[in-house]
């Protein structure tokens, strides 16, 4: 199936679609206070995937969050199309939200388990009323999308494996259809061939769709597959950008390459 | 689990009774109850069966008569506690994070106030009275029920489906009554059931007194309060209400108890429920293994989801189960565990724990102690209510009988183990203040605490970044090296699986289609076109990195359970399918040591080099 995207005006060519600047989060007060991330700078041009990497901890889900509106910068602004997003509130924050879509990575906590997957789908599609029956068409499409059979909309999540769940989450995401994508891990919990599949859709959806992505994962060989750029991040920072995969510079980055479970290479197979 | 649902119906059944009881007692022995018969203050008797009030009247029939207010009183009040409590607590949820906190803190000073003191403060301030009483005591009980839900409202809003509606848009009000409230709804109940028991003593305390129901009217409290004065003359005065209110409460206890049972996400399948395949059981294949499972079968109603499985885990060895999402991999694990779900049923010809047979149900303390169990889920494996210490401990001094003291010892010696900083205070904090990395951790400490000989994982890294994968691999292989615990490691990572098990089951659609040593794997000598396929799906770091190249996907998805073909579960997706295939299922056979694959095209090369 096709999405048409709500055309959103142009913006400038160096601003980006979505920019963070001088991001600065703070958690906590006083004497408990943590920085959690530290003058961020990222642009994602509109129309390009720009991959994220780093820790547990280093910030990475934070920043999918800041970009998304749902935790607040202590300083800094975030930009969609050049308008800041980061200060709205009320019916403008939603508005600007939908345009933004986050899917995130724990396929458990994903989907209210007392929902049914067609109410589910239904409430990215009206927020207000969620009426799987209004919306039928919508949602066996959006199902579709990611190789679930229509009648899954009938089901619970805990009736479905953890990969298929996460299926669910991505076409939730996607029926909204939101200009950019923020992807938080959302390829860790699914199988390689099912990953394969969902990274080759994420490609096919990013060109048909015109859709701009900011991809965050703990694995290098995914994020390297599906990024036009990869921007490592460590406690807080981005260290890195670029091509850290032919000349990793911050001792981070080859840290990180180093650990990076490997399958032995495929010329021995 | 039996006991606590037939507790539940007892407890129902017993409340129902009460309340038909409450509706036509006063039209049947309203009479009696106001009848002056003229005999005051006489004992039981074959008229009067507990006796006669200071006025003549029947005690049996005021009893029984009081039976409606005092439960109206009560329900009342508990429905005005839980009102107060719920929109309280959501309202602290709902609010921004000052009020929250605030509102947080006020609510934990209150609760810390024994709820009948708090009433008899508000007693005194409206005065006595039936009305008073119940505002009374629903007030005081409110913060108990406020603290829970801003509690349980805190645990689900954090899940990601609350933010994920909250970008999509939905209104706050409705993301409270869609998402919030149904999934906390069942703490509520069981909270409002022990709320029941509380309310009914209080109340009963407060006519007790004088300061609650009065004269005329008479509830079991005020019932109590007469009969106390001829304690010495008719004790059974006395003795009617008062067993009247512990009954009740005692049955109210029993619900709350089996609806607090039915809702505790670990809840196990009954032990007993792996029939055995009326087959002559094969002989042992394998004389050293530690678990042996035979023709392992998972069904939920016909439809079989692990269509028997075979395999051996050696003392000592770490065996990788890698496979499709749906393909049966956790329903194996937890078949073994015994942790299947109550909607499906295993069957095997046999399930072997070293000398202990998994198969013949029964000893569960052997089960709880020498099978530890790493979940797929963090979010599901600790209770977001409970302590991470109570919850650490509770298998230890369950099953080990240690003290408490000695019991938190272990525990917090094993969060050192996983490299767990200041393990004390960490037991005492609650699951949502670890991170995602330090819950696995704990996790993995819980279930080593004692001291299985054999560990399942179920995708145990599937949600941490990689140099956290990287270190709890490192634990798992250091509890390895160190007690030679032996494990079961899920994952559909087959880099993971490669890095860190000795030999790997590859299964597919509910079945094994391969079985090699991780040496094998690792110098391309999968056989399997399956096992080929995954290997070439999967991205790497050396080769690829064009960004946006095709992968190499497999046409096509797994059988759904129901559609699985009499053949080769694999064919519709294979490219070296053959008549064969679609027509008999193939048996595993060997390709090298400790190496066998499930595949038609596998056994015709082996045939042919062979002869
Ligand atoms: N309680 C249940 N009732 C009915 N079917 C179930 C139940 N649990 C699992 N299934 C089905 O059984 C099959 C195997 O499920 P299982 O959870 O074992 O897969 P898995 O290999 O662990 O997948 P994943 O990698 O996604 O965790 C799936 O088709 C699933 O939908
Ligand atoms: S048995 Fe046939 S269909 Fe199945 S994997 Fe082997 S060749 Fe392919
Ligand atoms: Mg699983």
């Amino acid at each position: 199936m096709t999405l048409p995207a709500e055309k959103a005006p142009a913006a400038g060519p160096a601003a980006g679609k979505l920019v963070a600047e001088h991001v600065t989060v703070v958690f906590g007060h006083g004497r408990r206070a943590h920085t959690v991330l530290d003058d961020v700078g990222l642009t994602v041009p509109e129309g390009t995937t720009v991959g994220l990497v780093g820790e547990s901890g280093s910030g990475k889900s934070t920043l999918a969050k800041a970009m998304v509106g749902l935790v607040r910068p202590r300083s800094g602004r975030i930009l969609l199309d050049g308008a800041e997003v980061s200060g709205l509130r009320g019916a403008r924050l939603t508005a600007a939200r939908r345009r933004i879509q986050l899917i995130s990575q724990d396929p458990n906590s994903s989907l209210d388990p007392r929902m049914r997957i067609g109410r589910a789908l239904a409430e990215a599609i009206d927020p207000r009323r969620a009426d799987p029956r209004a919306h039928a068409d919508q949602i066996a499409a959006g199902l579709e999308m990611v190789a679930l059979e229509p009648d899954a909309a009938r089901r619970h999540p805990h009736e479905f494996s953890g990969g298929q769940r996460q299926r669910i989450a991505i076409a939730r995401a996607l029926v909204a259809r939101p200009e950019v994508v923020v992807a938080d891990e959302i390829t860790s919990a699914l199988d390689c061939s099912v990953q394969a599949e969902v990274l080759n859709l994420l490609a096919r959806l990013r060109a048909e769709l015109r859709l701009t992505m900011l991809f965050i994962s703990h694995d290098l060989a995914v994020v390297r597959h599906v990024s036009d750029s990869v921007a490592v991040m460590h406690r807080g920072a981005i260290v890195e950008r670029g091509d850290i995969y032919a000349a990793p510079s911050h001792p981070y980055t080859r840290r990180l390459l180093a650990s990076a479970p490997s399958l032995p290479p495929k010329e021995t197979r | 689990m039996i006991r606590s649902s037939r507790g539940l119906a007892a407890g129902l059944a017993g409340l129902g009774l009460i309340a038909v009881l409450a509706v036509a007692a006063p039209l049947v022995w309203g009479g009696d109850a106001a009848h002056l018969s003229g005999a005051a203050r006489e004992g039981v008797s074959g008229e009067h069966w507990l006796g006669t009030d200071a006025l003549g009247r029947d005690v049996l029939a005021r009893t029984l008569v009081a039976t409606r207010l005092t439960l109206v009183m009560t329900v009342i009040a508990t429905a005005i506690a839980g009102t107060i409590g719920v929109l309280l607590g959501t309202a602290v949820w709902v609010a921004g994070p000052r009020v929250r906190e605030i509102g947080l803190r006020l609510i934990d000073v209150m609760v810390s106030y024994p709820a009948i003191i708090l009433a008899l403060a508000v007693a005194a301030i409206l005065g006595a009275g039936t009305v008073a009483a119940v505002v009374a005591i629903g007030v005081a009980w409110s913060p108990a029920f406020a603290r829970l839900t801003a509690n349980l409202a805190a645990s689900v809003a954090g899940r990601d489906f609350v933010s994920a509606a909250r970008l999509l848009g939905v209104p706050p009000h409705r993301i409270l009554v869609r998402h919030l409230l149904p999934n906390i709804a069942e703490p509520l109940l069981v909270l409002l059931s022990v709320a029941f028991a509380g309310t009914l003593t209080a109340l009963s305390g407060l006519s007790f007194i004088g300061l609650g129901v009065q004269a005329p009217s008479y509830d079991w409290g005020a019932l109590l309060n007469t009969g106390l004065d001829a304690l010495y003359t008719n004790p059974a005065e006395a003795l009617g209400p008062a067993v009247a209110i512990t009954l009740t409460g005692v049955l109210a206890g029993f619900v709350g108890d089996g609806l607090a049972a039915g809702a505790d996400p670990h809840r196990v399948g009954i032990p007993g429920r792996v029939k055995k395949v009326p087959l002559p059981a094969a002989p042992p294949e394998d004389d050293g293994a530690l678990l042996t499972v035979d023709g392992l079968c998972v069904s939920a109603g016909d439809v079989d989801l692990v269509d028997g499985v075979s395999f051996t885990v050696r003392p000592g060895e770490i065996v990788g189960v890698v496979g499709e999402s749906g393909s049966g991999k956790s329903l194996t694990a937890m078949a073994v565990a015994r942790l299947l779900p109550d909607t499906v049923t295993a069957d095997a010809r046999a399930l072997r724990l070293d000398d202990l047979d998994l198969l013949a149900g029964a000893a569960p303390d052997r089960l709880a102690t020498e099978i530890g169990v790493v979940y797929q889920d963090p979010a599901a494996s600790f209770n977001p209510a409970l302590r991470i210490g109570g919850q650490l401990t509770e298998v230890l001094r369950r099953h080990r009988g240690l003290g408490r003291r000695a019991a938190r010892e272990r525990a917090a010696e094993a969060l050192d183990a996983v490299r767990i900083t200041r393990p004390e205070a960490r037991l005492r904090q609650h699951p949502h203040e670890l991170s995602g990395g330090m819950r696995q951790r704990a996790m993995i400490a819980s279930a080593l605490l004692t001291g299985p000989r054999l560990l399942i994982a179920d995708e145990p890294t599937t949600a941490l970044d990689v140099t956290v994968q990287a270190e709890i691999l490192e634990l798992l292989r250091e509890a390895n090296r160190r007690d030679g615990t032996a494990m079961l490691f899920i994952s559909h990572d087959i880099g993971v699986i490669a890095s860190l098990c000795h030999r790997v089951l590859v299964m597919y659609a509910g079945r094994i289609v391969e079985e090699l040593p991780v040496a094998d794997l690792a110098a391309g000598r999968a056989r399997h076109p399956y096992t080929r396929a995954l290997l070439d799906a999967t991205p790497r770091l050396d080769t690829d990195g064009d960004g946006g190249a095709e992968l190499t996907t497999i046409p096509g998805r797994p059988p759904a359970p129901a559609d699985r073909p009499a053949g080769c579960a694999f064919a519709s997706r294979c490219a070296l399918v053959m008549p064969r295939c679609t027509e008999e299922r193939p048996a595993a056979v060997a390709v090298g040591t400790d190496h066998r694959a499930a595949c038609h095209a596998v056994a015709l090369t082996v045939e042919e080099t062979a002869s």
